[in-house]
């Protein structure tokens, strides 16, 4: 009996410590909201995605520049490090052996242990006066943003497609293998489609990563006002803009810069949904 | 071409000395695993397997789990490969020709000439068509109207071209199991193989369906010779020619299907078709 009462504290205990997390999500949520919401009122739903200006001292409040910009930056990562992530695991999964593996994945993985500031400084030190000084404009750029973003996310977009190239069962490389296949044929045909959610999923929740990261992109990215129309030019991206601001904001500017947020926090939501979304289809 | 003529000269040869009718011969073959770790132990999965299968033959292999039947239908083409630990030993002779002494065999080849159907139909996420002209793409084949005929004859050869004929484009994941699993037959077929086998073939599917393969197989046999890995016994009794029945990695028994079924020699055969054990 007296055992029973423990075990239903126990289990009440456990309960409350899983629920706190979605409590500190509620939170956060209605915190955001609450905060940033009467401004995109204010200022008009469409006003404040799409208007071109961001002039807190006289009260403007758009952000079209920065969701550009967040996108661009985002789009360059991705194109940086799909083909790098995609190549790295199908290696991993379907060609590299045991000792190679042993060495190369755990070598990946560390990439994401990094703290985000490190690689924003080697970007400063390093890439942003490479591209001054051989392609041009001023360093600071989308094309630096998305590079070291781009290693950045490799991780992620790497290690979880592996899971999912590693989940394809056997029976799929064994059927093309048995019908002439060669390895790569196989892996090409066979292997690759079937763990096609499940790359999908890797990349979405790869963007929201690029998405999200701040202190490497306030580092690079140059932080203008203005819509990149060239990989070299700087850019602002949401985050930054929150990072960047609220140190001084006050009253409406801080108000705005909460409603930045809750764009973000859509955006970031979206493609997390989106990904949860494709790896269920994936395993149905 | 000349390795074609290599064959059909080995083949004459062997008629001579009256051994013609081995299609595949398991020449003293042995397959053992070597273990993971250092100090572990080595898994002999199959020993000192001495057996001839005939052309237009089926063989029928029985046997409990673990007793070496399918490791023995992936060593014919050579799928074992594919495990990092995998030690062959001995040899088996397709129409004559060593599978693993030969150092410069082509292993494609060798996989197209014996075909392989799995327990589990695998569907590669593409048509119906496309499903079958896979394998003679691989080869190099890419004329549409040879590869319309091969996949219609394909087709018609595995019984399934009546309920497909009308949706060739359609994605083949669509088909029921039973139909997946002659697509799979079929695909087989039309990369034009001597040799089918088949790996529990029937295990996922229902009695219909069953029925259907078993009715494939035993057309097939005019034009090809076919090695059954089954775990129905009674399956083995239907369609086999000849049974073998494999215990612990060993050939206990080998004779004609009837005989197999009437008068075993061996007690543990005699067992496992009664069901006291497996």
């Amino acid at each position: 009996m007296k055992q029973a009462v423990r075990e239903a504290f126990i289990s009440k205990i456990l309960l409350l410590t899983a629920l706190s997390s979605i409590g500190a999500l509620t939170l956060i949520t209605v915190f955001i909201f609450a905060e940033g919401l009467p401004v995109i009122f204010k200022t008009g739903f469409f006003d404040f995605i799409f208007g071109m200006k961001w002039k807190p001292s006289r009260g403007i409040f758009s952000i079209f520049p920065m969701i550009a910009g967040s996108f661009a930056v985002m789009a360059g990562a991705m194109l940086v490090s799909v083909p790098f992530a995609l190549c790295c695991s199908i290696y991993l999964a379907e060609f590299a052996g045991r000792t190679t593996r042993a060495i190369v994945k755990p070598a990946i993985e560390l990439l994401a242990g990094i703290p985000s500031v490190v690689y924003g400084f080697i970007g400063v030190t390093v890439l942003v006066p490479f591209i001054k000084n051989n392609i041009g404009g001023n360093g600071f750029s989308v094309l630096g943003c998305s590079i070291v973003l781009g290693i950045m996310v490799l991780p992620t977009i790497t290690s979880i497609s592996y899971d999912a190239l590693r989940a394809v069962p056997d029976s799929y490389r064994e059927g093309a293998l048995a019908l002439g296949a060669t390895r790569w044929q196989a892996v090409k045909m066979a292997v690759v489609p079937a763990a096609g959610s499940g790359i999908i999923a890797a990349v979405i929740l790869g963007m929201g990563r690029a998405i999200g990261e701040t202190m490497a992109v306030i580092m690079i990215a140059g932080n203008s006002l203005i819509i990149p129309l060239s990989p070299l030019d700087p850019v602002r991206t949401l985050t930054s803009n929150i990072a960047l601001e609220m140190g001084y904001a006050s009253g409406m500017h801080r108000q705005a810069l909460f409603a930045t947020g809750v764009i973000l926090f859509v955006i970031i939501m979206a493609l997390n949904i989106l990904a949860t979304r494709v790896i269920k289809r994936a395993v149905r | 071409m000349k390795e074609f003529m290599d064959t059909n000269l080995n083949k004459n040869n062997m008629s001579e000395t009256n051994l013609s009718a081995a299609k595949v011969r398991f020449d003293n073959f042995s397959v053992s695993f070597l273990p993971d770790k250092p100090g572990g132990a080595i898994v002999e999965a199959l020993s000192g397997i001495n057996l001839s299968v005939g052309d237009k033959k089926i063989l029928s292999v029985i046997g409990p789990s673990r007793s070496g039947k399918t490791s023995l239908l992936r060593s014919v083409n050579r799928l074992n490969d594919l495990h990092p630990n995998f030690v062959p030993g001995g040899d088996i002779l397709i129409d004559g020709a060593p599978v693993y002494a030969s150092s410069n065999i082509d292993i494609t080849a060798l996989r197209r000439k014996a075909g392989m159907v799995f327990a589990r139909p695998v569907i590669l996420p593409l048509s119906i068509y496309e499903n079958i002209a896979y394998g003679p793409r691989l080869a190099g084949n890419n004329s549409k109207p040879s590869l319309d005929e091969l996949v219609e004859s394909a087709l018609k050869d595995a019984y399934v071209w009546e309920e497909v004929k009308d949706r060739l484009q359609s994605p083949a994941a669509s088909l029921s199991g039973g139909q997946r699993q002659r697509l799979c037959i079929a695909r087989v077929l039309s990369m034009r193989p001597d040799i089918i086998m088949l790996d529990e073939p029937t295990s996922a599917l229902d009695p219909v369906s069953t029925a259907k393969i078993e009715e494939t197989l035993i057309a097939l046999k005019s034009k090809y010779c076919i090695i059954l890995v089954t775990n129905n016994v009674k399956q083995a009794a239907r369609v086999g020619d000849k049974t073998a029945f494999f215990l612990m990695g060993r050939l206990i028994e080998h004779d004609d299907t009837s005989k197999i079924f009437t008068t075993p020699r061996d007690e543990r055969t005699e067992n496992y078709i009664t069901g006291r054990f497996g």
